[in-house]
């Protein structure tokens, strides 16, 4: 059992950002790395330096289907005898990963942060208050979902591995969810994901008066109004400006978060070149992610912005 | 329809950050799950792992209005492996058409247990989905993956779904409700050895000094510092 299996991820034909993280994570560690990318996707791009093989799998379904993923990812295992693999803590991975790791009886560690060889692996415990240092003794391979964002993606293709048809498949009789359809997210007004400022509203904000008049405040300083997921659940902002894993991604010089604690799955989609973050409560984990923050009551602040901005 | 449900009492530490003086309740994301699992149901089981505290889940899942509950008891940590093989036998036992569970527990974060449950009991199983009905023996789920894009899926029943907080608003135990759960059947499995997936070595406080620069002063001069600081750093 040695080196590391990258699985990479894909969406409709695209690889997502986060399988060059994984590879960036992959370089980190020691012996071969190898890459596992199921169903139809650039797989030369993921022929990066250091890069010793790239396994592609042809899936019998068009779409993401865990069940399938899974078998391909055991099969791969058995195949190539991985030491470490590298799967990302996605909303894929999240129906796969586990799956493989308890069913092979593997190691396993979900969201993690940091990898060593060994492995030893930090991630977060008790909502991320703490941090954990976990190891694996007497597992030949440990499954490890790596959390988007941890690891620099590496720059795409340049290497000189072998990209070769894997010579198994899973079979289509183990597909148990049938894709519906997808419905796109409506991109109405303006795009958060193009935005310099963001202005970032979170469960700190009371009431839709209130997000009202922040609304306001955007506007008098120019920036783009994004929530958090607890805003879009009580109806105050549509999904198209939602900021995290499971909303938008965003990639401002500023990002400006008010009344947001900073949960995980918030963060994840916060790429900004700065953060700034109120918040009353001096413990919220956003304090640990920003450049600058201020504990202090969103309201009172933002009313003395647009002041400034005239 | 018959529905198990898996809950956790999940730990919230305040700031000293002591474990030992940890609060404990109801994981929210489980609660999310125990409303699904009602409001689909005609028959309700809920299943927890845990010590002496974890009764506590249980009896918050009755009062609900849950029919009746399992308590594997375990003292002392669980990785999701652990924890999903302490559960595999309770869910073939029981033989539900539905199994649900919350995507997350709020202390952990591993999001895992449910979709391990799920393949050590041979069920199909969807993580993270938002919406779920069912009709003619199959659910029709809708999860959302990144950026915002939702996918529906079709999946036969009996299948297994990890449930995120939107899919709804979960009611409060009324007083009536908590009366009856203290008389609802609440079977006490002891558990059995296990063979965990990771060990945690360490648990530590993450090291202070990288967080932010803070700014102090009235808002006033908070609002004043962030302006300039926007200015410095977006151009125009």
């Amino acid at each position: 059992m040695s080196g590391v299996l990258v699985v990479a991820e894909a969406r409709r034909g695209e690889l997502r950002e986060v399988s060059f993280e994984l590879l960036g994570a992959a370089a980190t560690l020691s012996g071969p790395v190898r890459v596992l990318l199921v169903g139809d996707a650039p797989a030369d791009a993921l022929n990066v330096p250091g890069v010793e093989e790239v396994l592609t799998v042809a899936s019998p379904r068009e779409h993401f289907e865990p069940h399938l993923q899974a078998e391909a990812v055991k099969q791969a295992i058995a195949r190539l005898q991985p030491a470490v693999v590298l799967a990302p803590h996605s909303l894929d991975g999240l129906s796969y990963a586990a799956a493989v790791a308890a069913e092979l009886d593997l190691g396993f560690a979900s969201d993690v942060i940091a990898i060593e060889d060994g492995p030893a692996v930090t991630r977060g415990a008790y909502a991320h208050r703490l941090v954990a240092r976990l190891e694996f003794p007497g597992k030949a391979t440990t499954v490890l979902t790596v959390r988007p964002g941890a690891y620099e993606a590496v720059a795409p293709g340049g290497g000189s591995a072998r990209v070769t048809p894997a010579d198994f498949a899973p079979d289509e009789s183990l597909a148990a969810v049938e894709h519906l359809g997808y419905v796109e997210p409506e991109i109405a007004g303006e795009d958060i994901t193009a935005a310099n400022l963001v202005l970032a509203l979170g469960r700190g904000v009371p009431d839709a008066d209130t997000f009202a008049e922040l609304e306001g405040v955007a506007e008098a300083i120019n920036a783009t109004v994004a929530a958090s997921r607890p805003l879009v659940d009580a109806g105050f902002v549509s999904a198209t400006r939602q900021v995290g894993q499971s909303g938008r991604t965003v990639k401002p010089k500023v990002y400006l978060a008010l009344g947001i604690s900073g949960a995980v799955q918030h963060l994840a989609g916060v790429r900004a070149g700065t953060v700034i973050a109120v918040n009353t409560d001096p413990a919220a984990p956003i304090f640990q992610a920003a450049d600058y923050g201020a504990v202090a009551d969103l309201r009172e602040v933002a009313r003395e912005l647009p002041q400034h901005f005239r | 329809m018959k529905v198990l449900v898996t809950v956790k009492q999940v730990a919230t530490l305040d700031d000293r950050l002591d474990v030992e003086r940890a609060e404990w309740d109801l994981n929210s994301w489980d609660a999310h799950a125990a409303e699904a699992a009602l409001e689909l149901g005609d028959e309700v089981v809920a299943v927890t792992v845990g010590g002496e505290q974890a009764r506590e889940a249980l009896l918050t899942v009755l009062a609900m209005g849950a029919d009746r509950a399992v308590h594997i008891t375990h003292d002392g940590p669980l990785d999701p492996l652990a924890t999903a093989r302490l559960l595999a036998p309770v869910v073939q036992r029981e033989a539900p058409d539905l199994v649900l569970c919350g995507a997350h527990s709020a202390d952990a974060l591993n999001g895992a247990t449910g979709v391990a449950l799920a393949a050590l009991a041979g069920l199909p199983r969807m993580a993270a989905v938002k919406a779920i009905e069912v009709a003619d023996g199959a659910a029709t789920v809708v999860r959302e993956v990144e950026g915002g894009l939702v996918e529906r899926l079709r999946v036969k029943l009996p299948a297994l779904f990890t449930v995120q907080a939107n899919i709804n608003e979960p009611r409060y135990a009324t007083l009536r409700g908590i009366r009856k759960a203290a008389s609802k059947p609440l079977e006490v499995i002891a558990a059995e050895d296990i063979r965990p997936g990771a060990h945690v070595v360490a648990t530590t406080v993450p090291p202070k000094g990288e967080g932010a620069e803070m700014l102090t002063g009235s808002a006033g001069e908070v609002a004043a510092r962030i302006a300039t600081i926007i200015k410095s750093k977006v151009a125009g």
